[in-house]
């Protein structure tokens, strides 16, 4: 894992549940095929209400020149990120849309076994409600190592929570490395 | 040994350890793996990507495949991930799947899991699929996972679990006629909220549990994924052991795992089942409960009774109780879960007259088991949103867009609400119709 991640953060609210990520009528889309897994980026987050889509105002498009890749690097979302279904393409339509990173209070289950074992982002956990604090559009960098947030918009730094037993699983890259890392697999 | 509750005992056996405690990371073996269409293609490559192009699943009798997502569409896309899925099960020679198109179809997974007998107590249940949940009526550990580790368990049969601790809900009474299991898991939902169980085991007790039937059992178990709930689990009684033995696919035995006394819960709830009222989730979260009698009047201009939730006989039972010999005011879509239900809804009768006959007599519009509107879907898929309007539905979700439109509003309740809501066009009392 890199020592930081830095970028522009895009803010949503609570309980944003895997359709609103990736809405059904895209699910046939095979993220196996490398074709394929950029579609998901196209639509990652096109079930968001308009309203509600880059807080605090609303109203902000998570695609601006590009229509398969976002300006932004980071999430910051509020309670229950990725609650609802088991479908993987919601970490793979935020990865494939460019998202290094979401920061929120705290995550459905599924939704963060998934982001970990598959390797496709960051999922940290904030000690504060920071999707009331940080703009859309802010610049902020994630110090990993000592488990902070700077904003580099507004001074300000949150504390985030220590990765704690899933590090070794995200440092790995996911199930697959860190389970042949630790001898439960040998192919 | 410390006393455990039912879900910690089924993952330490599973992962050969005498005693477990929450929080503990253990590598669990896999009874049965199901997938779908959905996920199924997904998982097909996790699994050739790391095993190799010519890797051979754990077990070419545990690997269950059932689509039902995306069924009877013209979707080119939805249709080809039904081929990736005919094509692994040919080079597999998967032994149970559960093809469109042939007399084996069935339709909703985790319904045609039980009916095909692929659950049964004290096992570990995996499924690409976050209702796979439904499966702890019958006394087993089920949870839903995503492709990487659904393709990891493919590979091996294993999977790393945490331990979660237990929840436990009880519920005494006997459900008076104008309640269903959805009601109460309703009220749960509402009270805990729909993170209140994250990372959580969900235990149903008491003799109002008990008194229900299987189907309903489910319906409990299949909605604890909306209160965040890793699984939800209820004891196996003789109603359980009948069923499951009645179908059980590979005559395998099993071991009936129950929570010892003096276990500890993290959280412990008592209801008085007879004292409730019938309750409805408000868009767009299932949490967001009122009572029926509050938003009574609410205009609609849908009504929905299917999924895995509320697409069961005695879902259909209930709603054809309201709806015999009266005609809805509002488009009216059922859909069986599966075919085995579609076929029950020809066979079964209500004063002389089939559930089907009744649902066709009120105007209401039947459909082919699969998932249909309960996840939108494409965009010709039967009952779905395709624009803003306001719909009641028998299924388990109503965040924005679930259904389709994103601006269309979903209420969730119990059959009879529906039913009732479906005669009047309004969201409707069942107590102010029941036959
Ligand atoms: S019926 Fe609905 S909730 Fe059930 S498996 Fe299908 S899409 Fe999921």
């Amino acid at each position: 894992m890199q020592s930081t991640i830095t970028g522009k953060a895009y803010v949503l609210g609570d309980n944003i549940d895997t359709d609103q990520i990736i809405p059904a009528q895209y699910l046939t889309f095979n993220p196996a095929v490398p074709e394929e897994y950029q579609m998901f980026g196209k639509f990652a987050l096109s079930s968001v209400p308009a309203s509600q889509a880059g807080l605090p105002k609303g109203h902000v498009p998570f695609h601006t020149k590009d229509e398969f890749v976002s300006d932004y690097r980071i999430i910051v979302g509020g309670k229950n990120f990725g609650c609802g279904s088991s479908r993987e393409h919601a970490p793979i339509a935020l990865d494939a849309a460019g998202i290094e990173a979401v920061v929120a209070e705290f995550y459905a289950r599924i939704f963060f076994r998934n982001a970990v074992n598959g390797g496709y982002l960051v999922p940290f956990e904030s000690v504060n409600r920071l999707c009331d604090r940080i703009c859309t559009g802010d610049d902020v960098k994630i110090d990993v190592e000592n488990n902070l947030l700077h904003n580099l918009t507004t001074g300000e730094q949150w504390q985030l929570k220590p990765l704690g037993e899933v590090a070794p699983i995200i440092d790995a890259g996911g199930v697959f490395p860190y389970a042949k890392k630790v001898g439960m697999l040998k192919v | 040994m410390p006393a455990m509750t039912m879900t910690e005992k089924i993952l330490g056996r599973h992962a050969g350890r005498d005693s477990v405690q929450p929080g503990d990371n253990i590598w669990v073996d896999a009874d049965i793996l199901m997938t779908h269409d959905v996920c199924g293609p997904g998982t097909i490559g996790v699994f050739h990507q790391h095993f190799g192009k010519n890797a051979k699943v754990w077990d070419r009798e545990k690997v269950v495949i059932i689509p039902d997502h995306y069924i009877f569409t013209a979707d080119a896309m939805a249709n080809r991930n039904v081929d990736t899925l005919r094509k692994f099960v040919a080079e597999q020679n998967i032994k149970y799947f559960y093809d469109v198109g042939t007399p084996r179809y069935k339709g909703v997974c985790h319904i045609a899991l039980p009916e095909e007998g692929h659950t049964r107590p004290g096992e570990v249940l995996f499924g690409t699929d976050s209702h796979t949940c439904t499966a702890g009526a019958f006394g087993e550990f089920a949870t839903g996972i995503g492709n990487t580790d659904a393709g990891f368990v493919m590979g091996t049969g294993k999977l790393w679990v945490k331990v979660p601790p237990t929840m436990r809900f009880v519920f005494h009474g006997n459900l008076p006629p104008y309640l269903m299991a959805k009601d109460l898991i309703l009220a749960v939902i509402g009270d805990i909220g729909c993170d209140g169980a994250t990372y959580k085991a969900m235990e149903f007790d008491g003799d109002g549990v008990y008194a229900l039937n299987i189907e309903e059992r489910m319906t409990l178990c299949n909605m604890v994924i909306e209160a965040g709930g890793k699984n939800g689990v209820i004891a196996p009684d003789q109603v359980t052991l009948d069923y499951v033995n009645a179908r059980n696919a590979s005559g395998k035995k099993y071991d009936v795992v129950t929570t010892d006394q003096g276990a500890t819960f993290c959280y412990e709830r008592v209801y008085d089942v007879t004292k409730l009222e019938p309750v409805i989730a408000k868009p767009h979260s299932p949490d967001n409960r009122a009572y029926v009698s509050e938003v009574r009047g609410t205009k609609l201009d849908r009504a929905y009774i299917g999924s895995c939730t509320g697409g069961k006989m005695t879902d259909f039972r209930a709603a054809a109780g309201i709806l015999k010999g009266r005609s809805v005011k509002i488009d009216t879509f059922v859909v069986p879960a599966t075919s085995e239900i579609a076929a029950g809804l020809k066979s079964e009768k209500l004063n002389g007259q089939s559930l089907e006959d009744v649902f066709l007599s009120a105007g209401a519009k039947i459909g082919q088991p699969s998932c249909a509107a309960c996840l939108g879907g494409p965009s010709d898929t039967f009952g779905r949103l395709n624009g803003p309007i306001s719909c009641i539905s028998t299924t388990n979700r109503n965040f924005p867009g679930r259904m389709g439109h994103k601006e269309a509003k979903v209420f969730l309740a119990s059959p009879l609400t529906v039913a009732a809501s479906a005669l009047t066009g309004v969201i409707a009392d069942p107590r102010d119709c029941l036959q």
